[in-house]
């Protein structure tokens, strides 16, 4: 499903280059449950962008479910994301003036779905993440547990084939972070591809398979 | 992305940082209402000119003595000394013409009016019967001067409404006689308010038969001739014969100037049309501030908004869509500002009009028209350069930067 080779990615700072990426080679297959661990600055975030066609790589190819997106122009890839990719962030990113249902929609409303169909989705994901009540709160009115379900929510309400998720529980205390990580791993259950960044060991170390990470090359993949 | 869910979005932002909105709004507004008020002022007078020419006659032409390209109208001065003047059988004459309806002679001169104790200086105008109906005027009580052979020096006068009430108060002027210098007229009509016109007030002037005021001022020289054409169409053939004319009874010399009103309204037309022009793009200059005004506001947003522009290229916004997020934002803007500052212009024209009634404001439709579409067009111009900026923002560092 996701076929990474060779991968580099390198930043330049002032005169210096940062190898973020060195030669990553990583193959996913379809509804796998990966968990990145590493030290901070070990280049997992970058490894996380590149998956997610936020970032392009230096050198590399790249494929997504059988299609080469190496080469894919900005629109193009803006379209890939909304269709196939769901992003779930440490500090959740949810637009401070819309509601918890307007930031749930997002995805939607960027795609053109027409509102009805939208509303259905809409109902559905409320409910299934138990934010009903909350609809209509504004970020500010929520907690952060209940911010990274609306995350969680706007990431699925356009059917993704992979779910991204950049230390998803690293801005939560341990229960609500429970919560989430159960949350992910449900929609794991239900057949989802989930690649999850995490510092958080216990956390990681529920993955079905392992990615370790250190300065910026894969140290060890455990199943 | 729809357009509905576009203009929903932009609602959003816009409702949500109210200062932000409501600086733009004012700044936008005022750039409208100030070409509004400044064009409707432009029109107003514009108008007001006209209508003042309109109101001295219905296809006016003036005869004035002595030859000159520019002749004004003045009527408040004595009698000008010309080379050769115009009698009172030169007047007459041009009802010869096919294209003359009438004519009426005209003297001015001030005279000291009398009537028991009370005195005042006044102006005095020498006419004819002919002069009620060129002119436009109205009598309020009584006759207009009668007609009959203008050399025939008839002891009557008209009087101005203002002259009648400040001397003779609530008593009947009609059959009362009053003196000018040593001559005795008996009043037969009081003309109906007027007011103001062109400088020349009728409300105070005294009218009395033209031969009266050649004895009166001691002259045959007539200040002007007043001719209407039959039609409009005539005016340039009136004109022509008022000329032929003229120089045949003043052996070959072509010593008058012939003034049509037609020619005056049009210049008087293209000098204030233009001025309206020129002071509303000076207006609307405000309104290229108010764009510079929405660009920095739009800069200052596109920082600040840093991380919702990565969030939405994240989500799967594509370039355009970015764009088009900001541009239907400033449109939005643009319209809100153009609409109340179409409001406050409105109001402001009111209340211009309020204090100086008589002339009429109202704001040209081009001003209508071009005040709003350059807000738009200005405050579209003016967010390219943030939208492009926006658009281009990298996501990861967007979001990564908190
Ligand atoms: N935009 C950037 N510009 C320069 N250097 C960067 C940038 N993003 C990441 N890096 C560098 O790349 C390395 C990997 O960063 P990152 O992937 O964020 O690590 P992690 O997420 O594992 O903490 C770090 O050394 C970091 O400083
Ligand atoms: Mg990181």
């Amino acid at each position: 499903m996701i076929r990474l080779t060779d991968i580099e990615r390198v930043f330049t700072v002032g005169d210096e280059q940062v190898h973020a990426l060195r030669g990553v080679n990583l193959v996913i297959g379809p509804g796998e449950y990966l968990s990145i661990m590493g030290p901070s600055g070990s280049g997992k975030s970058s490894l996380l962008n590149v998956l997610g066609l936020l970032d392009r790589p230096n050198a590399g190819r790249y494929e997504l479910e059988g299609r080469d997106v190496t080469g894919l122009s900005d629109d193009e890839l803006a379209r890939v994301r909304r269709e196939r990719i769901g992003f779930v962030f440490q500090f959740f990113h949810l637009v401070p003036r819309l509601t918890a249902e307007g930031n749930i929609e997002l995805p939607m409303v960027l795609a053109g779905i027409e509102p009805a169909e939208r509303r259905r989705r809409l109902d559905r994901l409320l409910a299934e993440y138990g934010l009903e009540s909350r609809a209509r709160h504004r970020p500010d009115q929520l907690s952060g547990g209940q911010c990274q379900r609306v995350a969680i929510a706007r990431a699925m309400s356009m059917n993704p084939s992979v779910i991204l998720a950049d230390e998803p529980t690293g801005n939560l205390d341990r229960s609500t972070g429970q919560e989430v990580i159960a949350l992910l791993e449900a929609l794991h259950a239900g057949g989802g591809t989930l690649v999850m960044v995490t510092h958080d060991a216990e956390i990681g170390g529920r993955a079905k398979r392992r990615i370790r990470i250190v300065d910026g090359r894969i140290v060890g993949d455990e199943r | 992305m729809r357009f509905s869910d576009l203009i929903g979005f932009a609602w959003q932002v816009v409702r949500g940082s109210r200062s932000r909105t409501f600086l733009i709004l004012l700044a936008m507004s005022i750039g409208v209402a100030a070409v509004v008020v400044v064009s409707s002022l432009g029109e107003g007078a514009r108008r007001y000119v006209l209508n003042q020419f309109g109101s001295l006659g219905t296809n006016l032409i003036i005869v004035l003595p002595g030859r000159s390209e520019t002749g004004g109208i003045n009527p408040g001065v004595v009698v000008a000394k010309t080379p050769r003047s115009l009698t009172l059988d030169d007047a007459l004459a041009l009802t010869r013409s096919q294209a003359i309806r009438r004519v009426a002679p005209l003297i001015v001169g001030a005279g000291d009016l009398r009537w028991g104790s009370k005195s005042r200086e006044t102006p005095v105008l020498g006419s004819t019967a002919e002069m009620l109906d060129i002119r436009h005027m109205e009598t309020a009580q009584g006759h207009f001067l009668p007609a009959g052979d203008p050399h025939h020096a008839q002891p009557v006068c008209v009087i101005g409404a203002k002259l009648r009430r400040e001397l003779f108060g609530a008593r009947q002027p009609l059959g009362e006689w009053v003196r000018i210098g040593d001559r005795r007229f008996r009043v037969i009509g009081v003309l109906a308010a007027q007011g103001e016109s062109l400088g020349f007030n009728t409300d105070e002037i005294i009218i009395v038969p033209v031969a009266s005021a050649q004895a009166l001022f001691n002259t045959e020289a007539l200040f002007r001739v007043l001719v209407e054409a039959k039609t409009r169409q005539q005016v340039p053939q009136a004109k022509a014969d008022v000329e032929e004319i003229v120089r045949t009874r003043h052996e070959g010399e072509r010593d008058v100037t012939v003034i049509t009103q037609d020619a005056v309204l049009a210049t008087f037309d293209r000098i204030l049309t233009a001025l309206t022009l020129a002071v509303g793009g000076i207006a609307g200059i405000s309104l290229g501030v108010a764009g510079i005004l929405i660009m920095n506001v739009m800069l200052i947003s596109v920082t600040q908004r840093r991380r919702e522009i990565g969030l939405l290229k994240a989500l799967g916004a594509t370039g355009a869509q970015i764009r088009a997020v900001f541009f239907t934002e400033a449109v939005m803007l643009a319209l809100g500002g153009a609409a109340v500052g179409l409001a406050i212009g409105e109001l402001g024209q009111w209340m211009v009009g309020q204090v100086y009634p008589d002339i009429p404001f109202s704001p040209p439709w081009w001003a209508l028209i071009a005040a709003p579409g350059t807000a738009v067009v200005t405050s579209v111009l003016f967010s390219v350069s943030p939208a492009r900026r926006a658009a281009r923002l990298d996501p990861v560092m967007a979001l990564s930067r908190r």
